[in-house]
């Protein structure tokens, strides 16, 4: 059980960390509290619905931003869709990218908004890193017999 | 048809174009026991609510709560239609969004809607709904109960109480309203305290 016991701790000083950097915020908390044992898996699949859905978003930025004609209101539409899912799991620096990004739609700024889409991307890879790590670790202690210590 | 049980179930209709947000708002909706259905538009909400009227004891819907922002018909568009609606416009309606825009939120609640929450939602949201959906389904039981004499007689009273979409009746809106100050107050206090409590709060600066 002293494997059961690093490895909790591993998981709460990792989660702490991804706090502590402004990486996640108070509603990935929210997430948690939300699973239970008749939603096991809730976070798991609404984060996993974040990947796949933020990943449809960059192919459409990117082949919007690569028109003749920028369309910024369409370029907006899916930096704001971004904006409120990378809000609702609590991807709180990815959520930031997307206000300024937005600033920069508006003022029709092509330079800029090429900028913020990759550094959206560099945010959106390293958060998507960070969760499957940690679901890693909880997937480790899992098996391993011991229950995900709760924040 | 019977009385209503001790804890009797409400059902919610969900309307968001967010897959992300539709499973939050359900799950956050089941937690708090509630029946829940979801869908993508504004569209299939009506479809939903009109397929399924409310005046059938099958599927009753006590509440939607839907996203501001969508493409097509937004949540306003689709509030609106609600309330315009005889067979619909007592289904208490909330708004969700992702942005503090002040003008949006009243011009919501003056259309109707009961609540604005922003997003994201979560459970002590929720713990407001209940009330809402209390007054509508009391209402209705009481229709159920009386005969059909007392139930056109009560319909007349409702329509005085109600809003109704004409401009006259707009206008004697404001001082009709019992809870008129509470949503309001809900604007002021509720919004504002309640946001600039969490640690998360920097969309505003983005708002013109």
């Amino acid at each position: 059980m002293d494997n059961v016991i690093q490895l909790q701790k591993k998981l709460v000083d990792y989660k702490t960390s991804l706090f502590n950097e402004g990486i996640l915020d108070d509603q990935f908390t929210q997430l948690q509290q939300l699973q239970d044992e008749s939603n096991p898996d809730f976070v798991v699949e609404v984060v996993s619905l974040f990947f796949k859905d933020s990943e449809r978003l960059f192919d459409e930025l990117t082949k919007t931003l690569d028109q003749q004609n920028i369309d910024f209101n369409r370029l907006d539409a899916h930096v704001h869709q971004l904006k409120g899912s990378s809000s609702s799991i609590g991807a709180q620096r990815v959520q930031r990218v997307c206000i300024l990004f937005r600033n920069y739609c508006e003022g029709r700024n092509i330079e800029e908004c090429l900028k913020c889409l990759q550094q959206l991307k560099r945010e959106y890879y390293f958060v998507k890193n960070k969760l499957e790590t940690l679901f890693k670790l909880e997937k480790q202690i899992m098996e391993a017999g011991g229950t995900i210590p709760v924040q | 048809m019977g009385v209503a049980a001790a804890n009797p179930e409400f059902h919610v209709l969900a309307v968001d174009d967010s897959i992300i947000d539709r499973k939050l708002i359900e799950r956050l909706l089941k937690t708090s026991s509630y029946q829940v259905t979801t869908v993508d538009s504004g569209s299939k909400a009506l479809e939903f609510l009109t397929t399924n009227p409310n005046n059938h004891q099958e599927v009753e819907v006590n509440l939607v709560i839907t996203d501001y922002c969508m493409p097509g018909m937004t949540g306003y568009d689709l509030l609106k239609k609600i309330k315009e609606s005889s067979s619909l416009r007592n289904i208490p309606v909330v708004i969700m969004s992702s942005e503090n825009v002040p003008s949006r939120i009243s011009r919501c609640l003056e259309e109707g809607a009961e609540e604005f929450f922003l997003k994201p939602v979560q459970l002590s949201d929720l713990n407001k709904l209940r009330p809402h959906i209390l007054k509508t389904k009391i209402k209705h039981q009481k229709q159920q109960v009386q005969g059909e004499a007392k139930q056109e007689e009560e319909e007349e009273e409702e329509k005085s109480e109600f809003e109704s979409p004409t401009q006259q009746e707009q206008q004697q809106r404001q001082p009709q309203q019992p809870d008129n100050n509470k949503r309001k107050a809900a604007m002021e206090e509720g919004l504002s305290t309640d946001r600039t409590t969490r640690p998360r709060y920097n969309d505003i600066a983005t708002v013109v």
